[in-house]
């Protein structure tokens, strides 16, 4: 018995505020509502009952830019749509996050070569935090792509000098648990 | 009315020079018409009663031309821009199609755009149309009421469906290649 314990009544959870924090983000990712394409199907059957996307806490899509934290770019982004993708991110609160769901985001996929109009990966207009290839993506990878930024909020520290060690995930798929990730004991 | 019906119906009111040429036996039928008959033979091919083609299905731009110096002699085609009218209707239910053969460039300028006169005022459905034909193709359709480009933003350059049109490097300072 270490001296800390059993100095609590009942039902006292301790913790963090980092951890708290982190804890309280990553579970109400909240996404906007943003199909360019075909990928949007893709995102649509994530958010349905099937694969749920409601169990990661990020299934509440947002109509609006201003109540959302992630942006799932899901679809060709044409250099008509780029200025507004821009804008919507730069609308979001921080903190953002963006994931680059499916080939034609990620670099331009099949219009790479022909497309006169197509964006060569979304991250030439809006900073991306995660990559999920496919064309378009199960829904698993794109629930993939959410744990990885579930990762990201994890990994992030309160103190200013403090450095944020990005989650590397692991070559089965599984992601190392950062090192400040304990879950909750009560 | 046959397609041959149809041609010699054009050729008895617009005379042969105006009705360039024909093909029969293609799988869609065509009528050549000259660029400055083509208003009139649009609304004359609405109007009338024995043809009563009251629906453009298509109206599209062709670009027939090979950039690429190694493929020009197979290519077979003297390089031209052709408009494509697609006409049915619903009351005979026959169809035809209409071409319409212009210079890739007027006055063989390049930049300033082949012209050929609106049917908008014929078909409604002409002006989304002819507003596509111009921004992809490059054709100025004369009389048109808003001959602006249509899917590609306001600001760009050039017609993308054209065979020699060159991919922009850069568009609003994101890398286009």
């Amino acid at each position: 018995m270490t001296w800390i314990e059993g100095r609590f009544e009942e039902n006292v959870v301790l913790s963090t505020l980092e951890q708290a924090m982190n804890w309280a983000k990553e579970s109400s990712v909240w996404p906007m509502t943003f199909g360019l394409a075909c990928c949007a199907i893709e995102m649509m059957a994530t958010g349905a009952s099937r694969y749920d996307l409601d169990r990661f806490g990020a299934g509440a899509f947002r109509a609006s830019p201003r109540q959302a934290d992630l942006m799932i770019v899901a679809g060709t982004v044409t250099f008509k749509m780029a200025s507004r993708v821009r804008r919507l991110y730069e609308q979001m609160p921080d903190p953002k996050y963006v994931i680059a769901m499916g080939a034609c985001t990620v670099g331009g996929g099949p219009y790479f070569k022909h497309g006169y109009h197509v964006v060569k990966g979304v991250d030439l207009v809006v900073p991306v935090d995660v990559y999920v290839p496919g064309c378009p993506p199960r829904p698993e990878a794109l629930l993939e792509g959410i744990m990885r930024i579930q990762d990201k909020i994890r990994a992030r520290k309160l103190g200013r000098s403090a450095r944020e060690v990005t989650p590397v995930p692991h070559h089965q798929g599984m992601a190392a648990v950062p090192a400040i990730s304990h879950t909750l004991e009560v | 009315m046959t397609a041959e019906e149809i041609l010699n119906l054009l050729v008895e009111q617009f005379g042969k020079e105006r009705i360039a040429g024909a093909n029969l036996e293609a799988i869609d039928p065509w009528v050549e018409v000259s660029p400055d008959a083509i208003a009139d033979v649009a609304r004359f091919l609405k109007t009338d009663e024995r043809t009563q083609f009251d629906h453009l299905n298509n109206l599209c731009g062709v670009d027939y031309c090979e950039p690429d110096e190694k493929k020009q002699k197979k290519f077979g085609h003297e390089p031209h821009i052709e408009v494509v009218y697609h006409l049915t209707s619903y009351n005979l239910k026959h169809k035809i199609t209409v071409k319409v053969v212009l210079a890739r460039w007027k006055d063989g300028q390049v930049g300033s755009l082949p012209e050929v006169p609106t049917v908008s005022g014929v078909w409604k459905i002409a002006d989304w149309h002819e507003r596509e034909a111009f921004d992809l193709v490059g054709i100025n359709f004369v009389g048109h009421p808003n001959l602006v480009r249509i899917l590609c933003a306001e600001d760009w350059v050039g017609h993308p469906l054209r065979k020699d049109y060159e991919f922009p490097l850069e568009y609003h300072g994101i890398r286009g290649k």
